[in-house]
């Protein structure tokens, strides 16, 4: 039955679309003269469209939404500690949050980067930013779990980031916050941040087979703040571009204080060149101790460890790789248009967007018009620059997408809309409100080489009226538009979880072909795993007892267990026999004061406990298995101190273990 | 199966597109209603052999130790957290007999197209509702599921 439910499942993308373009929906739709129900409606048991990866902000993790549906469909741990799952509990998971500042229960995650080869999405993996604590995460798509979390010393704020190279050769991290570097002596006045105080940009290499990130380089860079950041694709897909603000080096009261020059700056970034520069072994090495954590998925545990050096590239040792742009008022969104000549900056204080070419960038580099320098680096004439102003577009432009026909789309904070506009001509199209104050927005694919157009998804900062009030904490909000016709047409409001700032949409196809659906038994190689039920036993090593455990509709293996004295920490390594998709077991023990487990099948995780009470502790499945979900549990014995009990264990009269204990 | 997948997609291409009058959400439940009424009913079933892509499986007289040995290992990893060696049911029944009882073919169907043969057959439906828990499949391959019914054999006695 389960294999004619998934063909349900699978043909359903396939004919939604015949019924959309086949057979016109006759449905109360079009009664009420607009089709926005139908367009979003997902009937039972069918799939959506879309995957929508949107970051989680202050939550620190990734939700993945379903589209036209806008049903949630996941939420990925990945910054912080998530005790549905596990995340940051079992000790497998914990080292996936330690930092060089030790272990960190919550971050704060702004953006999102599908892994792509030839500009195109690749449906590989999923790239995410930690802004406080700075660091770059890796969520593999086969299983929908974090991967790698890598940390990047010499900076703060790490806002600019984790966008990729076209290929996906590099993931970028930059420095919102300047701060003394981290080889120096950080004990500085506050005052001295014109001197003291210093801007980085670091390329994270992603080898191309495993995914594994390694800091490639770091580029040192005068002190300010770097806001938001994309690739070059095509003719410009040698250099990224950031944006920075504060080019005023302001430390206090930024909001007047760096807002006075009428211009701040694009940063060109050749960063093919500055490879070459490190391949040749320029650049000086510099001390850094940051954490670099990775899950294995055949031990089904993350190690972390601490690395201790990165290649530093002073820019101005180098004067040939990077270039200032000027740029209308604060910058924020850095975006790039499909064919890779366009780059608009987005100045959240202009009152038009600028669109710079990038062969006219070029040429400017080329003929040397500049127009003084900044912090040594060479200033491009902004006329030399630019192809062009989009005017009067709306108040406080952020981000801007694509949609692969010419056009652009720009969400504005201040006058609350999206506005449309032909990136040739630089005409607005349209404009349509959104409720309210969007920050980001994606369109599937729309700061790739090939967008897939159709979709919109404003992400907005606040909500107000838009949902049943839930007190003063309401939940913020995405709006969905249909962009295939000459106007924006919204679709559907749903709320997200945190705050979402950049999101991703693509194709359902291209991932969910991949998806995993088990962990094989064969394959784990974690070295508490219990290889069978016959396998299954307590031992102890001073005051550590390790229980290995088997888990399997509806029992644990053993489930009654005896010696466990105080003072003891007991490991609880939970192997998941079962072999079939979505058969998860939980495990939980009374009086914990970590989490408890989920254990997808074939995987083992364990749970620490020390117990402080002499007594009977039980132990259960924590999620819903079988019928005989509610028989799914035992008993621990919890005995005093230099107690005599011994270590035992049995399941039933069936454990041939126990008896074999029993004789002795 | 292949039959199976046509008749679905006919189903609710069929469904997709009829129905006018009918709201979505009703079209939808209709879909997978007509496809249960359109599936082999089991009039077709063979309870001898079961469903699944074994029809004919040559097993010799004298057992095969080294498939034996395979099989016990799969077994003690996979499945004896739920099935004795002797006839005491556990969770699932005991084993012993089971070779007897069931066709070679039948045994490796279940074994791998579990979740049909536990909602068509009539000996495994009497049986559910015994043991009230579904037959995990366990994700065997058709090596494996052989290595298993030739330690299923060694337990009957087979030498």
């Amino acid at each position: 039955m389960k294999k004619i439910i998934y063909l349900f499942f699978a043909s359903g993308a396939f004919l939604m679309l015949i019924h959309l373009s086949g057979c016109k929906p006759k449905n109360a739709g079009d009664a009420t003269g607009s089709d926005a129900a139908g367009r979003t409606y997902v009937p039972p048991g069918k799939y959506d469209e879309l995957y929508n990866f949107v970051s989680g902000g202050f939550s620190g993790q990734v939700s993945v939404y379903g589209i036209p549906s806008g049903r949630l469909l996941r939420v990925i741990p990945v910054f912080s500690q998530d005790a549905e799952k596990g995340w940051g509990y079992s000790e497998e998971t914990k080292p996936m949050l330690n930092t060089s500042h030790g272990e960190i229960p919550w971050g704060d995650q702004h953006h999102l980067d599908l892994s792509q080869t030839n500009g195109e999405i690749d449906g590989r993996w999923l790239f995410a930013n930690e802004n406080n604590t700075p660091r770059i995460a890796r969520i593999d798509l086969k299983t929908f779990r974090t991967t790698e979390i890598i940390e990047i010393p010499n900076g703060a704020g790490n806002h600019s980031s984790p966008f990729i190279t076209e290929n996906t050769e590099y993931v970028v991290a930059g420095t919102r916050f300047s701060v003394p570097m981290d080889y120096e002596n950080g004990d500085v006045p506050i005052s001295s941040y014109k001197k003291n105080f210093k801007g980085t940009i670091s390329f994270i290499s992603v080898a191309p087979t495993n995914g594994e990130m390694k800091i490639a380089f770091q580029m040192l860079l005068p002190g300010m703040n770097f806001d938001l950041s994309h690739s070059g694709k095509g003719p410009s897909s040698g250099w990224f571009f950031f944006s920075c603000y504060n080019s005023e080096q302001a430390h206090t009261l930024l909001e007047v204080n760096a807002s006075k020059r009428d211009k701040d700056y694009i940063l060109a970034v050749n960063w093919k060149k500055a490879a070459e520069y490190v391949k040749q072994g320029k650049g000086k090495k510099v001390k850094a101790n940051f954490a670099h954590n990775t899950y294995s998925e055949s031990t089904h545990t993350a190690t972390s460890k601490m690395e201790s050096e990165v290649t530093l590239i002073d820019v101005r040792d180098f004067p040939d790789l990077v270039y200032m742009i000027p740029c209308p008022k604060s910058p924020h969104g850095c975006d790039v248009d499909p064919t890779g000549e366009y780059i608009v900056g987005s100045g959240k204080l202009a009152a038009l967007i600028p669109v710079f070419s990038f062969s006219k960038i070029q040429n400017a580099i080329a003929n040397k018009t500049y127009d003084g320098s900044y912090g040594g680096i060479p200033v491009l004439k902004y006329e030399a620059a630019l192809y062009g102003e989009v005017k009067k577009p709306g108040l406080g432009p952020l981000h801007t997408e694509f949609d692969g026909k010419g056009n652009a789309y720009t969400t504005f904070f201040i006058s609350s809309e999206i506005v449309k506009w032909n990136v040739k001509d630089l005409k607005v199209l349209d404009r349509q409100p959104t409720y309210y104050s969007p920050g980001h927005l994606t369109i599937p694919g729309g700061d790739t080489r090939k967008p897939y157009g159709k979709y919109l998804v404003a992400y907005n900062k606040i909500t107000k009226d838009r949902f049943l009030p839930t007190g003063p904490e309401l939940a913020q909000s995405a709006q969905l538009f249909d962009i295939s016709g000459d106007k924006m047409k919204l679709l559907l409001d749903y709320p997200t979880i945190g705050e979402p700032h950049y999101a991703q949409m693509v194709p359902a196809e291209l991932i969910s072909k991949n998806s995993q659906k088990i962990f094989r038994l064969d394959e784990n190689k974690h070295p508490y795993v219990t290889m069978g039920e016959k396998n299954s036993k307590v031992t102890r090593e001073g005051n550590k007892v390790h229980v290995y455990m088997t888990a399997m509709r509806s029992h644990f293996s053993p489930d009654n267990i005896e010696g466990v004295k105080l003072g003891d920490e007991v490991y609880f390594h939970v192997t998941n026999l079962e072999q079939d998709w979505d058969v998860p077991h939980g495990f939980g023990v009374k009086g914990n004061k970590n989490a408890e487990l989920l254990i997808m099948p074939g995987e083992t995780t364990t749970l620490k406990w020390v117990p402080e009470k002499v007594g009977i502790y039980p132990i259960y499945c924590t999620d819903f298995c079988s019928a005989l979900h509610q028989e799914m549990q035992g008993y621990v014995r919890v005995s005093a101190k230099g107690s005599k009990v011994p270590i035992s264990f049995s399941l039933g009269k069936n454990s041939e273990a126990a008896d074999e204990i029993l004789k002795k | 199966m292949k039959k199976l997948i046509f008749l679905s997609l006919l189903a609710l291409f069929a469904a997709g597109c009829a129905g006018g009058g009918n709201t979505e959400s009703n079209n939808s439940t209709d879909k997978s209603a007509e496809s249960q009424e359109q599936a082999p009913s089991t009039d077709t079933y063979d309870p001898n052999r079961g469903e699944g892509k074994f029809t004919d499986v040559k097993v010799g007289d004298k057992l095969d130790p080294a498939m034996a040995q395979r099989g016990e290992k799969l077994a003690d990893l996979k499945c004896i957290s739920c099935h004795k060696l002797t006839d005491e049911k556990l969770v699932g029944p005991g084993w012993a007999g089971v070779t007897k009882r069931h066709k070679p073919e039948w045994i490796m169907n279940f074994m791998t197209n579990t979740d049909v043969m536990i909602d068509k057959d009539p000996k495994v439906q009497a049986m559910l509702e015994i043991c009230m828990v579904r037959m995990p499949n366990q994700n065997l391959s058709d090596d494996d599921a052989r290595d298993i019914l030739e330690f299923l054999r060694k337990n009957d006695g087979v030498k």
